[in-house]
Parts: C-alpha cells; structure tokens; sequence
C-alpha cells in the first residue's frame, strides 16, 4: 500500500464531512474565514497525514490512529456529577468547559470583568466580531505545512477566544477543560483558540484535557498565542487523558517586543500524545520559557516538539523539559533553535532529563540547533539514565522501603518542573495525580 | 548481638570477602582497620544489605534473627546503622524529609505510630545541638554540595536520630577537622550503652582516643588476620601493616 492509500479511510470521511459542512453553511461560505478553511483543507487533501518517512514524526506514528473511526463532535450528556469522579483541582478563576468540542455553558463560569478581558466562544466571535478574528485566526499557526493544523484549521469552529485589551491585568486565572466524553462510542473533537493578548497586558490561561470512558478519542487542537508589545503570559497545558485517547496539539505562540511568555506542558497519562509549541520571537528583548513533564507508562507514547525562533536581537529563550518512563512506554523530545542572522546577543537554553525505569521503555531525543547569528549565547543537553542505585540504596539503609525510595527519587526528579506551575490549585493537584501515580 | 562465621562475598568473580569470623555484643565498639582494598567497606555494605555483592558462603545472625534474609530497609528498622564512607547526593529530597520519612517508616515497621511534625522537630533540634549541624543545612537537598566533613557530620546526626542498636561507621574520621572529629566521637559516645554496640573502620588512631575500642581487628586480603585489645591500634599506627602482612604469608 501507498502512503496515500493508507490514509485513506480517515482521510476520505474528513474531505467528505467537510462537503457537509459546508452544504450547512449557506451564506457563511463566502466569509473570509471559511476561504481560510477552504484553503486549509485543500492543505490537508495535499498534504495528507503524516507516516514514520516524514522527519518530523519519524518516531510518532499516526497509523493506528488513522485507521480508528471517530465520531466527531458526538452529542453527549455529561452532568455537573460526572465531573466529580475527575477530581479537578477547584479554581477561583474562569472557567470553560468544552465536552467532545461543544462549549457547555451550564458547567462553566467566567467571573473576570468584561473590561478586563472578553472571554468568548469561537463560534461566537466568529457571528460577533468576525473582522477582529480574521486579523490574527490562522495567521500564525501554519496550516501549509503540518497536516494536522491544516484539518483543524479547516473544521475550526469550537473553542475559544479571549482578547485582553492593552494595559490590563487579569487577575483569574483562566481555564479550558476538554472533555472528551468517550463513554458510548470513539469520539474525535477539533478545539481551535486564539489568545490575543494587547500592549502591555498580562494573563493567564491553562489547558486541561481529559477523557471520561474507555472507547478511543481523538483530539486535535490548535491554539494561537498573539503576545503584542510587553504583553505577558502564563500558558499551561495539562494532559490526563485515557489509555485510548490519541492528542495531537499544536501551541503556536508570536511575540512582539519586549513580550514575556511563560509555559509548561505536563502529560500525566495519555495513549498517544503529540505536542507541538513553536514560539516566534518576533520582537527584541523578548523572554520564552517552556517547561515541560511527561511521565508515561504502560504502553503510552509522549512526544514533544519544541521549536524556538529567534528573528531579532537580544531575546532569551529557556527551555526544560523532564520525563520518567516505566514500562514499555516510549517518549519522544525534539527540540529547535534557530536563531536567525539579525538576531544578535540572543541567550537561547535548552536541556532535557529523562529516567527511564524499565528496560523495555524507549526515549528519542533530538536537539537541533541551526544558528546564523555570530553573537550568541546557546546551550544544549540531553541526559537519559536510570535511577541512581547509590541513592536508592543509600535511602534503603535508613530503613525507606524500595518502592518509598523510588517515589521520592522520582518526585525529587520532577519537583523543580512541578514547581513552575504557578497557579496554586492547578499545581497542588498535579501533585496529587503524580504522587498517585507514583504510588502504585 | 552480631555474629559473622565464615562470611564470604564476591562481586562478579571477584572474591573480596574470604571467611570473616567476628562476634560482637551488646555494649563493646570494635574497631576494624586494615590496608586500602583489604575488604572493609565491602563488609560494611553487605551487612548493610547492599545487593551489589553476592554471598557466597557463612552466615550472618543479628539479634538471633538470619541478617542475610533481610531486605536492607529491614536490616535499618531491626536497628543497624551504616555511616557511608562516600555519603551519597540525593537531589531534590531534604535531611529533614527523608529522615521523617525515614524515621517513621521504621517507627510503622516496630509497630509504634508515626511522630507527628512537633515531636520530629523537637527531637532533631535536640541531635542537631549534639552533632552541632545547622539548621540550614538539613533543609538543603541531602548531602547536595555538602563539604566532605558537612557529610560526615550528617551521617553522626542521621544515626543520632535514627539510635540504631548497632552503628556501622565506615571511615567517619577522614576528612574532618580536629574539632568535627570531637563531635562526631561525642555523637558516637553519647549512643554508647548496654544495649548498643559499635562498628568503627578507620585508618587512624586519633579517632580511637576519643572513641575507645574494646577490640581492635586487623582486615587483610579479605579476612580478619589479628584481633586484639585497643593497644593493637597503636602498634599500627607505629609499625604500619607490613609485620602483619609478613605473619600472614609465613603462615
Ligand atoms: N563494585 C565493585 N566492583 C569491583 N571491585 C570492587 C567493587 N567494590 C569493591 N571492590 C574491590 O574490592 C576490594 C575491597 O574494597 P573495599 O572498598 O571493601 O576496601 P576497603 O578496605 O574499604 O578499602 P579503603 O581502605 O580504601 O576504603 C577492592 O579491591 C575493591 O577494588
Ligand atoms: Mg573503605
């Protein structure tokens, strides 16, 4: 079979849902929007998906998740009680519930005030104020070269947008739980948010994705990050999903001068998980950092793909990122720099920890750097090892039991990431979920 | 309290450990010195439980109870303190966690509740007076960038804390200063009871002024080949290992 072939399936339904879609449309069809979609699609018919000959999923291979059939956008009814047994942390903040890619407004809340920042739907933003969305919707995340940001691209409709308006500072946190609801039947969902954060503003938001249920799920989302001149923002992501579930983001972030943007990306659990943050540091004396944890087992797949570019001078880029492998599960850390020619006295720093517990686990790091500049600051590192026997042996002998003492390695390990999380509620219950983990 | 017959260990195909006979009870310190290489450490670290070695051959017994079933954390919790020779960096976890989590972890195993924050402070305020360690040093990441004496003085009030009934110290002089080895032998002094008994290694007589053995043991090439009273030390110190050396080939 062909590549082509091989997408075949997966690929056909989506060229032909988005036939439907469009037939609901009407009049919408001729917005500049849906030309972007249109565009995007024909990206993801050229483009197909990826297979293991493509450089940047050599180790991540899509063709299990291409041959599942998904429901997409599945109605579902998932009560205020279903949540319970999720355990989410509770955050004084705003907060948006989105099951299998539909917005739920009875389970969410948004409590910031309307003059410090609009938090809409996309859907809504795009009836409401179609002409601000069209100036940034599409236009940093790159549907003509990744397959995946193409499909989103051209089905986007749910998720969300927040515009926060210059010189404000938006005290709530922020956060868009996704639910995938994979209870009665395989269910896919495409979430597309913008944050478009003005001059001199600051905010912060966090992604949660989980899935309720044991049948496959698949998510796609792409988000956009628009951070104008000394704009400044936290940005979270955190993965609990399901053995079943497949995920594949994509964070696209665009910083002008003097902006400062702050992330980490920690996967607890998740069957098949493909990160991308690409970060364009389109502005000088710019600040990114990316942190990151991912922590899978069983048969789980973790991969990162960071990519930093450094188009003008005297930014700082920092990076860490740390994983902890046991079982059979494989992890995968790629990471860019580029830092290109105008872009002198650039700081970039880059290092990746992992432990891997069993001997049947796998990690692939790659570091790349492609450098123009003459006057700059890069490093790299890449470790890969197991847990320090001295130390467990040592902990032992003061009468800590094995499985006691490889927790606390383990926790010791991943606490300065953990760390990073600077919302409290957010943090103290990933601190549950990976103690938990540990545990068992 | 302890008895080795015939402890025999190897790591690989290495022999390092050849037929080790020593008996020690409840209330006696003996010293164990020898050359470099001679096996000291390796004793150290199988009665300690380090699964590194095989045991070849002999047997251990502590207390009546097969020492060599045990799993190291059980070996601690039964009341056997090694002080490390090379004192491990373990980053991210503090003295003062990994001692509560140590303590109360031995506490669950002897059947008693676990100390609660307030009872934990109060008692390592009290040791931490008595191996004269501060404070800010137990709430650093374990031994991580300790000076060499910093961990050896941790080793002295991790034992301090954790009253083990027989202490193992593997080299805990070297690398002190003249007033930190006076401490570290106070530390060991003030454990000393009826009930207690003490395993000293060391290279040097100095630490046995302060710390006076009831016997002193001579490893060589895997084996004790003398034992005697704590004048044995001296005659060391003075004459170094040869003349042993030379009695165990004419042998
Ligand atoms: N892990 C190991 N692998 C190989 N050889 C080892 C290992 N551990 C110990 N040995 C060897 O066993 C012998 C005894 O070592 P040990 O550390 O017990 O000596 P020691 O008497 O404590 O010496 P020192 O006075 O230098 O501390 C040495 O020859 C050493 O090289
Ligand atoms: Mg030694």
């Amino acid at each position: 079979m062909t590549p082509s072939n091989q997408n075949n399936d997966l690929k056909a339904k989506l060229l032909a849902d988005f036939r439907s879609l469009e037939e609901r449309l009407n009049g919408a069809s001729k917005t500049a929007l849906h030309q972007t979609r249109r565009e995007a699609l024909h990206q993801f018919d050229r483009l197909g998906f990826p297979t293991i000959k493509h450089e940047e999923w050599k180790y991540t291979n899509v063709s299990s998740l291409i041959k599942e059939v998904f429901e997409f956008n599945a109605a579902s009814q998932v009560t205020a009680d279903d949540l319970v047994q999720l355990e989410s942390s509770r955050l004084e903040g705003n907060v948006l519930y989105f099951v299998n890619g539909r917005y739920q407004p009875e389970l969410s809340k948004i409590v910031s005030p309307a003059e410090q920042l609009t938090i809409t739907t996309l859907d809504e933003a795009i009836k409401n104020t179609p002409d601000l969305l069209a100036q940034y919707f599409a236009q940093y995340a790159d549907y003509r070269q990744d397959a995946f940001t193409a499909l989103n691209t051209a089905f986007a409709q749910e998720g969300v947008f927040i515009h926060v308006p210059a010189n404000t500072t938006v005290e709530a946190p922020t956060i868009l739980r996704f639910l995938s609801d994979a209870r009665a039947v395989n269910v896919a969902s495409q979430p597309r948010n913008l944050f478009v954060v003005e001059k001199n503003a600051e905010v912060k938001v966090a992604e949660s994705f989980r899935t309720l249920g044991d049948q496959a799920s698949f998510t796609n989302v792409v988000t956009e990050i628009v951070l104008a001149e000394d704009a400044r923002m936290e940005y979270y992501k955190v993965q609990n999903e399901s053995d079943m579930a497949y995920h594949i983001g994509t964070t696209q972030v665009d910083q002008k001068d003097r902006s400062y943007f702050y992330s980490a990306t920690v996967t607890l659990d998740g069957g098949f998980i493909r990160n991308n943050l690409n970060i364009a540091l389109d502005g000088s004396e710019c600040e990114a950092h990316m942190y990151g944890l991912y922590f899978p087992n069983g048969r789980q797949h973790i991969d990162n793909h960071t990519l930093v570019d450094h188009r003008q001078p005297n930014s700082h880029s920092n990076e860490l990122y740390k994983g902890i492998l046991e079982d059979r599960s494989t992890g995968v850390f790629n990471g860019k720099i580029f830092v290109r020619q105008a872009a002198q006295k650039t700081n970039a720093y880059q290092s990746c920890k992992n432990v891997v517990l069993s001997n049947d686990a796998t990690m692939n790091t790659k570091p790349q750097l492609e450098i123009f500049a003459d006057d700059v600051k890069c490093s790299h590192g890449t470790t890969t090892g197991k847990l320090n026997e001295e130390a467990l042996f040592y902990m032992r002998s003061r009468g800590i039991p094995k499985d006691e003492a490889q927790s606390l390695l383990m926790y010791a390990f991943a606490e300065d990431v953990i760390a990073k999380i600077k919302i409290d509620p957010l943090r103290e219950q990933i601190e549950r979920r990976i103690q938990a983990k540990l545990a068992r | 309290m302890l008895t080795i017959s015939n402890l025999q260990a190897s790591i690989g195909s290495k022999e390092i450990l050849k037929g080790i006979n020593l008996d020690v009870k409840a209330g006696e310190v003996h010293a164990i010195m020898g050359p470099n290489g001679s096996g000291k450490s390796t004793l150290a670290s199988v009665l300690s439980g380090r699964e590194d070695y095989d045991v070849t051959g002999g047997s251990v017994t502590f207390e009546g109870k097969d020492l060599l079933e045990m799993a190291p954390e059980e070996r601690a919790a039964e009341g056997i303190f090694l002080a490390f020779q090379y004192p491990v960096e373990i980053p991210g976890v503090s003295t003062t966690n990994f001692l509560k989590t140590a303590m109360n972890e031995i506490r669950k195993y002897r059947g008693q509740d676990p100390l609660d924050a307030v009872q934990f402070l109060k008692l390592m305020k009290e040791k931490m007076k008595l191996v004269n360690i501060d404070q800010s040093l137990l709430s650093r990441s374990l031994n991580e960038g300790f000076s060499g004496g910093e961990k050896k003085r941790n080793e002295i009030f991790q034992m301090a804390m954790l009253e083990p009934k027989l202490a193992i110290l593997d080299e805990t002089d070297s690398g002190l200063d003249i007033d930190a080895l006076r401490i570290v032998a106070e530390g060991v002094n003030q454990l000393r009871s009826p009930e207690r008994a003490t395993i000293v290694v060391t290279h040097y007589q100095r630490l046995l002024d302060y710390i006076v053995p009831d016997y002193v043991h001579v490893l060589y090439k895997g084996r004790i080949v003398k034992s005697g009273p704590k004048e044995l030390a001296f005659e060391l110190e003075e004459k170094g290992y040869d003349w042993i050396k030379a009695e165990v080939e004419t042998v």
